[in-house]
């Protein structure tokens, strides 16, 4: 499992990767923003993307419509990473086809369930 | 204006004739009434100047949309931005004392076991170069389970204290955002300040005057206690629910 976390904050991005580790899940690659991320999950195979919402460059919610869009990318999970806690925010995000949504600051419990959540899914609809 | 002024320098000057006419005649009452009359005619020249400046500024200020922007800057976002920065206080506290609190109560689980640890290798030395009695032996045995038995729970405990440290660190994420909005801020008073500087110091330079706002921002960062969005959601459980509303 190849996982890709964008986040501006780099900090954030180790907390993450600790925690997928602890996971489990060993592979993964780190960028910064939607700009830097597309590349990477256009030329890599990458099984899993969790993203950070408000990032200068590329937003997140712009990284996940640009994914939708991607003809190979199209059914890459997705899960957003965000302080973005505003109910619109949400629904705008779940029409964009977003596969869980997580609110910083958020605990190593709730990011391990969305992440079980969202493979169950998969897995149950294969 | 020019009309006015016209005027007006036809007034003076028709007061410059007759006071010179009223020196020459010799009439000097007539001589002070001229150079009182002269004198009021310039007065009223320079309030109709000052109210002229008076308008202009007003204008200018209104074109540069100054007064409005000043007084929410002073009203809303200043205090805003305090607030942002106390809350930036107590979420790093938060973070410091629930780093503190983990290392404390993980050193002595670490010492725990670092001390069976070493009363245990000391008696296998013995026990390897045949130095130990059969009780010894036995009491050794003993240790060693007792050893096993603490592990398992004690590297538990330790490694719970190790995430608690590991997630304390994202308050560099949450401040940072909010950090990043002060400035933000900041930049905008900044602008505003360098923009009545430029007002008072020379009025006709408007080249600036219709600068663009800074467009609304949509994203609001983390939500900071007291100044919560009316359409933001307080925890995880909600945006859960909102999502399962939505079929997800």
């Amino acid at each position: 499992m190849k996982i890709l976390i964008v986040d501006d904050f780099s900090t954030m991005r180790r907390i993450i990767k600790n925690l997928l580790r602890d996971l489990g899940f060993n592979n993964t690659s780190e960028a910064d923003d939607g700009n830097t991320a597309l590349p990477m999950l256009q030329a890599g195979d990458f099984d899993f993307l969790v993203t950070d919402w408000n990032m200068p460059g590329m937003e997140g919610i712009d990284l996940l419509r640009a994914v939708r869009a991607d003809e190979k990318l199209a059914n890459l999970p997705v899960l957003l990473v965000t302080a973005e806690a505003k109910k619109e925010q949400i629904v705008e995000a779940a029409q964009a086809g977003v596969n869980g949504y997580v609110v910083k600051p958020f605990n190593a419990a709730t990011l391990k369930e969305k992440i079980e959540k969202i493979f169950e899914r998969i897995e149950a609809s294969q | 204006m020019a009309l006015n002024e016209s005027i007006l320098s036809e007034r003076c000057l028709e007061q410059a004739r007759g006071l010179v006419s009223s020196i020459e005649g010799g009439n000097e009452d007539q001589a002070i009434d001229h150079l009182r009359e002269i004198s009021r005619l310039n007065e009223t020249k320079m309030f109709q100047e000052i109210g002229r400046l008076t308008r202009e500024l007003h204008d200018t200020l209104v074109g540069f949309g100054t007064e409005a922007e000043i007084s929410t800057l002073a009203e809303n976002d200043i205090p805003d931005a305090r607030e942002r920065l106390s809350h930036v206080i107590n979420v790093t506290d938060q973070a410091a004392h629930k780093t503190l609190a983990a290392v404390e109560e993980a050193i002595p689980v670490c010492k725990e076991l670092e001390e069976s640890a070493s009363k245990i290798e000391h008696q296998w030395k013995r026990f390897i170069s045949r130095d130990l009695s059969a009780d010894e032996f036995r009491e050794l045995s003993r240790e060693i389970g007792g050893h096993l038995e603490i592990s398992s729970d004690r590297y538990t405990k330790i490694k719970a204290h190790l995430n608690d440290i590991l997630m304390a660190q994202d308050f560099q994420d949450i401040t940072g955002q909010i950090i990043r909005r002060v400035i933000g801020l900041v930049q905008d008073v900044e602008d505003k300040l360098v923009g009545l500087i430029k007002l008072s110091g020379c009025l006709e330079d408007d080249s600036n005057k219709r600068e663009s706002k800074p467009a609304e921002k949509v994203l609001e960062g983390p939500q900071v206690p007291g100044k919560e969005s009316a359409t933001a959601l307080r925890s995880q459980d909600e945006v859960d629910d909102l999502l399962s509303s939505l079929g997800f």
